[in-house]
């Protein structure tokens, strides 16, 4: 017997459950914002020893197998960090009085709920399950970003309610279709919708109504993902919402949903009827990285910018993934880990400027760098990561993608960098305006704490650096998983 | 009597795509909802009558929710909203009824043609019942798209959702898990809707979206 054996799939979802329901019923911010982070601690401690402890067998309902403690551990991880953040972001809503108490309550209650719902998709071995735990993430973060009941925070949230329930629906479709497809030869009922079933038959299955499954859960998860002809809901919902919000749906409810994308993906491959799905996935892939990459030219707020960034970095991952084979899937994979990390520091940062500026627009806030130096030169780091600048994280997978895709296909690699390379540009530009020249805009000193953002940057400074061989390795073998 | 069976489950879903077609054109809120509490109850005789087929008695609880909550509670509710909010007068189409209708038909067209070809190795009601409920979601998206109200948009969002109960019903031995959950997250979502709307009223005194659009930040 060792501490091991307290490994359970089922802490990750019951420790938010439980906290989300005792932060509804406690008052006072400074208590329910402790009890916020140590249940968020709790929860990464739950998902860390999933990493260690055996596997245990697929249920009917959950399952843990490699590829998603992978994204289990970076959901708790970042989930715990932007606790810490939102802790003291949330003490400076208090006191300017964007947030009351009441809300605030509602407000942790919410974000509990967001970190069960997400571990939930992600141990979910049913695909209605995992339908039901995107949709219930999806609803929370709509209340989440209509908190501030501005105008501007009602109009994101209803634009995001509209868009992403029109997403779930059609990814509901596909859940349907792909049963359809799997009862003829599964049978009826509760096993035809179990995930590790349905991949060992998958080769039985019609691959048409496959096919047509795919497009829809493609179009709907991908809604989620944030890919480019359906990603006008997220800038929106970004600026709008409260930062540690921003840092939670850029690093980690994106990745939730290509997770689903990336499940379905294997169920395809394991036909060899059914048609590629790496070509609409590379399509879509593109379409958001070069689009991402132009619209960051033209952003007046901050916030925006970085959601336009993540449009883009998803554009990457979900071209990587489109790609297949180990390399570009390891590219993959490490890319999503360090835009996790990446993109919420950045957030933190963000959240932290636009308290000490008092404003979000760009062009009321510069020379960052001389009048808060620590979170004038982290934003500059973040950018810099961000961009894909040797020898970072970022670059690192950035350039195993080009390399591994020149070989395969030329054009499309000539397309990757040229998309790069614009955004490359644009984050550059509007960098050099917020961080340097004179100082512009109001200047209140900040009291957040700077820790969750620095552990995030050591972490993606150190990976571009050193990756431990275990990690690697883990990697690699997750990449052959995913074909 | 196999062929009773099919003949009346084809008949309810084709109903349920007319009812889809007639909240096209509807200009006034007051008989949008109406046609909306008529769309559920074709949904809930659907849901049942596929319930007496399959033998599944898990289905009538679906039809049920369907019957009193969408059917009966739902436009209720809405009812008093947009009293309290007056807004009886017409919704402002964006595209003409013309256009729409024939947008829809093409839609309806689309479907079958996809729904028929793929699943030709299905049973046949589990075919056409999910070529109808396909027909249903994109009529569903169709008035969605066409409207610029937001509680006319929820009602083009709540068909959507009915053509997808109809496609889980049809589905034969779809566990019953995905159905309840469907229902509460109509429920849920519905909560948050009203949520929304009291909230916009109060901010805006309108429920238009065109309104909301204004105040999109990147256009100050």
């Amino acid at each position: 017997m060792n501490l091991l054996s307290f490994a359970r799939v089922e802490l990750v979802i019951l420790i938010p459950l439980a906290s989300a329901a005792l932060l509804a019923l406690l008052p006072g911010y400074r208590l329910t914002a402790r009890l916020n982070v140590a249940a968020t601690f709790l929860t990464l401690l739950a998902a860390l020893s999933l990493l260690f402890a055996p596997h245990p067998t697929p249920g009917p309902y959950l399952l843990v197998d490699d590829l998603n403690v992978v994204f289990i551990a970076l959901n708790t991880f970042v989930g715990f960090t932007t606790s810490v953040f939102s802790a003291s972001y949330v003490g400076h809503e208090i006191e300017i009085g964007r947030l009351t108490p009441t809300y605030l309550r509602f407000y942790h209650a919410m974000y509990q709920l967001l970190m069960c719902t997400m571990n939930v998709a992600l141990v979910a071995n049913n695909i209605g399950l995992m339908w039901v735990a995107i949709e219930c993430a999806t609803l929370t973060t709509i209340l989440m970003v209509g908190i501030y009941r501005t105008h501007e925070a009602l109009e994101a949230a209803w634009k995001y309610f509209i868009l992403g329930s029109v997403g779930i629906a059609l990814a509901l479709f596909g859940t349907i279709l792909v049963y359809v497809a799997a009862q003829p030869v599964i049978g009826e009922g509760l096993e035809a919708m179990v995930w590790t079933k349905l991949v060992t038959q998958a080769a039985r299955f019609d691959p048409a109504l496959l096919n047509v499954a795919f497009i829809f859960l493609l179009l709907g998860y991908g809604t989620k993902v944030g890919l480019a002809p359906l990603h006008a809901w997220l800038p929106d919902a970004h600026a709008e919402g409260p930062t540690p919000i921003s840092a939670v749906l850029s690093g980690l409810l994106l990745n939730v949903a290509l997770y689903a994308v990336l499940r379905f993906k294997m169920l395809m491959t394991a036909n060899a009827a059914a048609a590629a799905p790496g070509p609409l996935m590379v399509t879509l892939g593109l379409a958001s990285l070069i689009f991402g990459a132009f619209m960051l030219y033209r952003r007046r707020d901050i916030k925006r910018l970085f959601a336009y960034s993540s449009i883009e970095h998803m554009g990457i991952i979900t071209f990587a993934f489109g790609m297949g084979g180990p390399l570009a899937n390891f590219a993959g994979l490490l890319h999503m880990t360090m835009h996790s990390l990446t993109k919420s520091g950045i957030f933190f940062a963000v959240g932290n400027v636009a308290q000490a500026k008092g404003t979000q627009r760009i062009a009321d806030i510069g020379g960052l760098t001389e009048t808060h130096p620590w979170l004038g030169w982290s934003l500059v780091v973040g950018v810099v990561v961000i961009a894909g600048l040797p020898p970072l994280g970022v670059f690192m997978s950035e350039f195993l993608m080009v390399s591994s895709t020149f070989a395969r296909a030329p054009l499309l690699a000539i397309l990757l960098v040229l998309g790069l390379l614009i955004a490359l540009g644009a984050l550059f530009l509007r960098l050099n305006g917020l961080a340097f020249g004179e100082p512009r805009g109001n200047n209140h000193p900040v009291k957040a704490s700077y820790v969750p953002q620095f552990a995030h940057l050591a972490l993606v400074l150190a990976a571009g650096l050193y990756l431990p061989p275990p990690l690697v390795a883990w990697f690699q073998h997750v990449s052959r998983l995913l074909g | 009597m196999p062929n009773l069976a099919f003949d009346a489950a084809h008949l309810l879903a084709g109903g349920l795509v007319l009812v889809s077609f007639v909240l096209l054109y509807q200009d006034r809120l007051t008989s949008l909802l109406n046609v909306y509490a008529l769309h559920a109850l074709v949904l809930a005789l659907a849901v049942a009558w596929q319930a007496n087929i399959q033998d599944a008695p898990h289905l009538y609880v679906t039809a049920g929710l369907a019957l009193g909550f969408k059917a009966i509670l739902i436009p209720l509710a809405l009812h008093r909203i947009i009293e309290r909010l007056g807004i009886h007068r017409e919704i402002e189409a964006v595209v003409g009824i013309g256009p729409t209708m024939l947008a829809g038909m093409a839609l309806v067209a689309l479907s079958m043609v996809v729904m028929l070809r793929v699943t030709a190795a299905a049973a046949p009601i589990a075919r056409e019942d999910l070529a109808f409920a396909l027909a249903v979601v994109l009529l569903g998206l169709l008035i969605m798209v066409t409207r610029r109200n937001a509680v006319s948009q929820v009602v083009g969002f709540m068909s959507l959702e009915n053509g997808l109960i109809l496609a889980a019903a049809g589905a034969k031995g779809m566990p019953l898990v995905v159905e309840i959950s469907v229902a509460f997250s109509i429920l849920i979502a519905f909560i948050v809707i009203g949520i929304f709307l009291f909230r916009i009223r109060e901010r805006f005194d309108t429920v238009e979206l065109a309104a909301l659009d204004q105040f999109r930040g990147e256009r100050r």
